[in-house]
């Protein structure tokens, strides 16, 4: 059945009123002020709303009972059935296929599998002389094909770019929904559909919050020597604010992280990775030598550039992870 | 057949991935709800990472992180399909914020997640 938004949308103004009216109770005439133009702000809101709302509600209702109709008939039952039938064919028809095409494939686990070639020797071979990384997965995927990363940080970015499109909410909000509007507009829309102030969330993220992102940044840097690098180091990071703004809340979150922020740290990262990027292909190309050494293997302080390289993606991951999560949340960092 | 199903049990984890292949791919196309849908998506892109890491697997062989500096083909397991996995796990991330951003939007605009009601919404509009 489809959900109400008339309902949701009444019952979000009867929770921010009922939040008000405790508020007055408690607090001095300065908050009391506030609180009544913030009520105010709601009620414009919503007879626009309502007005918008009325304006469109008829067309909508008419296609909805329409589209119940055709759906109440028997042809439309038939051809949906007909529809399943043929999913389910195409699936079983794919399954055989695919089932078949393992079948011929080499056994799990074989030496001889034609993946393992000179390709795969040679990173192993000589990857630890030629990168400096002891990782060989973190040295091919930052070094060998370092601009393929290049271009995985950028569809991350991108993709973080767009969701900022769609969801940061604006002063033109409220004319492509009501629900994105109160949501937004409500005093206590940060802890909308949480209990506000947890106290057991608290403590808890008091204690692990340090643990995570520093063991987020023990993984960034030792992505060249043990297993994990800038993409898994990000995304605990990521996890670590995350479960921080949601035990304190945007409000204390902003004073050292905000929008103005995650595009300084972004664009400086991905600037960086390109600008190193760029000097190591310079030099590859034209058979000079490059000027950073590669340290000894197994050092922090090692492996050349690949060290600069995760800390860059690091940081556009953790900020992107970020950004997702507070986009989804609230509409705005 | 029995030759076949031989095959298939050796190679289990590919037969596995195939399977949930499928899975992911049947929910994408029988379910009307966008989330489903998504859900769906998601399930084939694990499906395809677990296809890739038992491609990339050697029988009794380490991870491809060199230990007391031996670096011989004999002893680490093919480091390529770990890299593509990587890859795909970033692009697939990104890709599943984007199509719930977009479905986000069609519930504000139609306050609705199904999508023959959103056809139906989107094509009274255009006339």
């Amino acid at each position: 059945m489809r959900e109400k938004p008339e309902g949701l949308l009444k019952w979000a103004h009867a929770f921010s009123a009922f939040m008000n009216a405790g508020d007055e109770r408690l607090d001095n005439d300065l908050v009391f002020s506030q609180v009544r133009d913030a009520d105010q702000d709601v009620y414009e809101a919503d007879s626009y709303e309502q007005e918008w709302a009325e304006h469109e509600q008829e067309e909508k209702q008419e296609v909805i009972e329409r589209l119940e109709r055709w759906r109440a008939l028997k042809g439309y039952r038939a051809a949906r059935r007909a529809y399943a039938l043929l999913c389910v064919t195409i699936c079983m028809i794919m399954i055989v296929v695919l089932l078949y095409t393992v079948g011929s494939l080499p056994a799990y686990g074989d030496p001889n599998h034609p993946i393992n070639n000179e390709v795969s020797a040679r990173y192993i071979e000589k990857g630890l002389q030629e990168t400096g990384a002891v990782n060989i997965v973190t040295g091919m995927i930052l070094d060998y094909r370092a601009f393929d990363t290049l271009g995985e940080s950028t569809v991350l970015f991108t993709g973080a770019m767009v969701v900022l499109f769609l969801l940061r909410a604006d002063a033109q909000s409220h004319k492509y929904s009501a629900l994105a509007q109160t949501m937004k507009d409500s005093p206590h829309s940060e802890t909308f559909y949480e209990p506000h102030r947890d106290v057991i969330l608290q403590k808890t993220a008091m204690i692990l919050v340090p643990v995570v992102l520093i063991f987020g940044v023990y993984v960034v840097l030792n992505g060249h020597l043990s297993p994990g690098g800038g993409f898994s180091g990000g995304a605990i990071m990521g996890a670590g604010l995350m479960l921080y703004v949601t035990a304190f809340g945007f409000a204390s979150i902003r004073r050292f992280f905000t929008y103005k922020t995650y595009q300084f740290v972004v664009l400086i990262a991905l600037l960086t990775y390109a600008m190193s990027k760029c000097y190591s292909f310079y030099t590859g190309a034209n058979h000079i030598e490059s000027i950073i050494p590669l340290g000894t293997p197994g050092a922090i302080l090692s492996s050349g550039l690949i060290l600069v390289l995760n800390i860059c993606v690091g940081f556009v991951v953790t900020c992107t992870m970020y950004a997702f999560y507070a986009m989804f949340r609230k509409g705005e960092m | 057949m029995g030759a076949l199903i031989d095959r298939l049990l050796v190679n289990y984890e590919s037969t596995a991935s195939v399977i949930l292949f499928c899975i992911g791919f049947s929910t994408l196309l029988m379910n009307n709800n966008l989330i489903k849908k998504i859900i769906g998506m998601d399930i084939m892109d694990a499906s395809v990472y677990l296809f890739l890491a038992c491609q990339g697997y050697i029988k009794g062989r380490t991870a491809p992180i060199i230990v007391d500096g031996i670096q011989s083909v004999e002893k680490y397991i093919n480091p390529i399909p770990a890299g593509l996995v990587l890859t795909g796990i970033v692009v697939s991330v990104s890709v599943t914020a984007l199509m719930l951003a977009l479905s986000i939007r069609l519930y504000y605009r139609y306050h609705t997640l199904n999508l023959d009601e959103i056809i139906a919404l989107a094509g009274k509009e255009e006339v």
